[in-house]
């Protein structure tokens, strides 16, 4: 039983990956600034008052898409009409090629603070 | 009878033959020089003996005529009332309508207690003096015009009103229409000054007479300072300024003596309950709002918290609660038993919360758990008024207890550790234990969270916050700025435990509020030495940048760092939703909410006005030395500026 769900699993991902074509992150840059992205989520897409950080995010491509479809809080929902799933799928690269913030403690600043 | 053409001048020919008369000495210098040199080879003539008319000019006496000079006019007891309130500034833009009392300041008054601040806008004017009160604990005071001046005033004088903060405004009116010398003043006068504002002040009057305005000022200081306080308006009537004061009155005018109330307490039967509810709850937070009116406001507030062990929300509209305290932060609305509100003036906000599921409504959830008992301490319920909502929307209550929180936090203490047992000790010992580890957490994920685009360009905010803290830390220093549009970074990463730490925000959020508000809290700071810190959004400054004039004229030391994101940028982002929600466009959200193309350059703007500057900085390795720089000015007692280009928010 475990082994059939598991195949099915495996399966419906394949399926998945299969429909999700691969994202151009220089693209997603352009959409990312022309869309307005930058605005809650920040240009570094470290996230604010307004909107979580997005840099470097768990989600795959379909989960960020689906997500911005029906988005959960204040954010409000982004149709296809707006931004297509190729044009998520490119933001989606470009937010996964961003810099990943390094630990606080290699940074002076923040260490002290660390350190309180 | 018919005029001469030859004598005749209008203005254009009038105009016309003196522009020619100036171009003829711009251009003919060399003519001129001989014309000169003809008059002095010239031989000279003998002076003729004066005429009769000029003999009897200059040797009778001249003739009785009224005219306008008083050794006593009713402004100097004005300023003596205004003196007698203790302002230590007066803030106005000159307005004809209270010229008396301008030079009654002056001249009769020293120009001391209260000294006059040359300000460039009335809503400068009203703005520091909330941000002034904030740190101070007292009002500065505000003249304005009754009709113009006002107009600009007024949407900082809702901000103060929303704020619970006791502007003081002196009006000056021609309220006789015979008095009026012009159609000018035809044009700034008015029947009703103060109805204007009425909606957002506690109180008004126009008095008629000096004695009447000495009972009236004194009254309206008294109503102001009494909580919740707000704003009052005084009219000063012109001709009651320009007129000496009557003969008949100079003996018997007097100034009433001030005693300020109390602030309203609770009701000792409810405040009993509302200890009991707190002592009996497993899981009770605080919620503070505007909690602190005093530094004894913050020392209340942490043993009331560590009394229960109770963790504390801070809304940041007031320096209430230590950033580094361990219960700071911890606990939730959501997963308490027993809310307790302290001067909240958004209680609903806090215990829902909104998605928006349609185009003109919001999905509202309540988020206290079933059964949660809520408890208000709020002043605001002795006081309201109907036209403008900041009032918030209406929430259930389980206990409301229409008081001064402040004052009625002794008795809540004194109430709870008399019900405190033993046992119940020892379980609240163990809940603090697990909240401090809850705020340790919170600091940490901050901490981490702020590295996230460390070396971005533009700077991050979290950036900035830190590489501030790293130049202030060490000094005796004061955030004279809201942290709203900062993602809230300073109170994230620095330790606030002073009372002058913060001061909170606009109130109303009207725009416009932060430049001056700032430049009046550290006006108020100056005395103590302070080192000032202004966090200044660029939409907010250009509302009235000469407040920065008034700053570098008054040497009011103070460090302004621009969090200059270009844009406004709340309505970006509103625009941007509203597009989205529209399925269009949303590309074109930057039309009318982008400060770009050109762009401003606030080093170059701070110069023009005088004050010591550095940036654009898009760098931000370049960020830390500049503020260090800032610093040393800023320290030999002068306003220094920063323009500093910055993520969003």
């Amino acid at each position: 039983m475990k082994l059939l769900l598991l195949a099915a699993t495996l399966a419906t991902t394949a399926g998945l990956m299969a429909q999700t074509p691969a994202g151009d992150a220089a693209n997603g840059k352009k959409l990312f600034l022309r869309d307005g992205c930058y605005e809650c989520h920040g240009y570094a897409g470290q996230g604010g008052r307004d909107g979580a950080r997005i840099a470097v995010i768990g989600l795959n491509a379909q989960g960020l898409i689906r997500y911005v479809r029906a988005p959960a809080g204040q954010m409000p929902a982004y149709t296809a009409q707006v931004i297509s799933d190729q044009e998520l799928t490119d933001i989606h690269a470009y937010l996964q090629s961003l810099p990943k913030a390094k630990p606080a403690k290699d940074i002076p600043l923040l260490n002290a603070m660390e350190k309180k | 009878m018919a005029r001469s053409k030859k004598i005749s001048v209008d203005r254009r020919g009038f105009l016309k033959g003196a522009a020619a008369g100036a171009a003829a000495l711009v251009v003919k210098p060399e003519a001129a020089k001989a014309q000169e040199a003809a008059e002095a080879r010239r031989p000279a003539t003998p002076t003729p003996l004066p005429g009769a008319k000029q003999t009897a000019a200059e040797t009778t006496p001249p003739p009785h005529v009224d005219v306008w000079t008083t050794d006593r006019p009713g402004s100097d007891f004005m300023v003596d009332v205004i003196k007698k309130l203790g302002f230590e500034y007066v803030a106005a833009n000159p307005g004809s309508a209270f010229r008396g009392i301008h030079e009654s300041l002056i001249n009769y008054g020293g120009n001391k207690m209260p000294e006059l601040l040359t300000c460039c806008h009335e809503e400068s004017s009203v703005a520091m003096a909330h941000g002034y009160f904030k740190i101070e604990g007292k009002p500065m005071l505000v003249m304005a015009h009754g009709t113009v001046g006002l107009q600009h005033a007024s949407m900082a004088i809702y901000n103060a009103y929303a704020d619970r903060v006791p502007l003081y405004l002196l009006l000056g009116n021609i309220q006789d229409g015979a008095w009026r010398r012009s159609d000018v003043e035809w044009a700034h006068s008015v029947q009703d000054a103060a109805s204007m504002v009425r909606d957002y002040t506690k109180w008004d009057d126009s008095p008629v007479s000096l004695g009447g305005f000495a009972e009236s000022a004194i009254r309206a200081y008294k109503i102001a300072m009494t909580p919740p306080m707000e704003p009052v308006v005084i009219v000063a009537d012109a001709v009651l300024q320009e007129e000496p004061i009557p003969e008949a009155d100079r003996g018997r005018l007097q100034i009433p003596k001030l005693t300020l109330a109390s602030p309203p307490a609770g009701d000792y039967g409810a405040v009993k309950q509302a200890a009991k509810m707190l002592v009996d709850a497993e899981n009770p937070v605080i919620v503070a709002g505007r909690v602190a009116r005093t530094p004894e406001g913050i020392d209340l507030l942490v043993q009331l918290a560590e009394t229960l062990q109770a963790g504390v929300i801070d809304r940041h509209l007031r320096m209430n609660f230590p950033t580094a305290h361990p219960l700071y932060g911890a606990g939730s609305v959501g997963s308490a038993d027993v809310v307790l509100g302290l001067e909240l003036p958004d209680l609903w906000q806090v215990t829902h919360t909104q998605t928006p599921v349609n185009r003109f409504g919001m999905e509202a959830k309540r988020i206290t758990k079933p059964g949660a008992k809520v408890i208000t301490i709020f002043a605001g319920d002795l006081f309201g008024k109907s036209n403008y909502q900041d009032f918030g929307r209406y929430d259930e209550v389980d206990l409301a207890i229409a008081a001064d929180a402040q004052a009625t936090l002794p008795l809540l203490i004194e109430e709870c550790r008399k019900l405190i047992t033993a046992d119940r000790k020892a379980a609240i010992a163990q809940r603090g234990a697990k909240l401090a580890e809850v705020s340790r957490r919170n600091r940490q994920n901050d901490i981490e969270q702020a590295a996230w685009g460390w070396d971005a360009s533009p700077i991050t905010t979290a950036r900035m916050a830190a590489e501030l803290w790293n130049q202030i830390k060490t000094e005796d220093w004061s955030l004279v700025s809201d942290v709203t549009f900062v993602s809230w970074w300073p109170r994230r990463l620095w330790d606030f435990d002073k009372p002058y730490h913060f001061i909170g925000g606009h109130g109303a959020y009207g725009v416009g509020y932060g430049a001056p508000a700032a430049v009046g809290a550290a006006l108020a700071n100056k005395k103590h030495g302070r080192i000032s810190v202004n966090i200044q959004c660029d939409g907010d400054l250009n509302y009235a940048p000469g407040v920065l004039w008034t700053a570098a004229h008054h040497r009011i030391p103070m460090l302004n760092i621009m969090h200059n994101n270009r844009a406004y940028h709340q309505e970006l982002m509103y625009v941007e939703d509203m597009a989205a929600r529209a399925k269009r466009g949303v590309e074109h959200a930057k039309i009318g909410t982008a400060i770009e193309d050109p762009n401003i350059n606030y080093a170059l703007m701070a110069k023009a006005y005088g004050m010591y500057s550095d940036g654009p900085i898009e760098n931000p390795n370049d960020l830390g030395p500049a503020i260090k720089r800032a610093i040393e000015v800023v320290k030999k007692g002068e306003p220094a500026m920063i323009d500093v280009i910055t993520q969003p928010r």
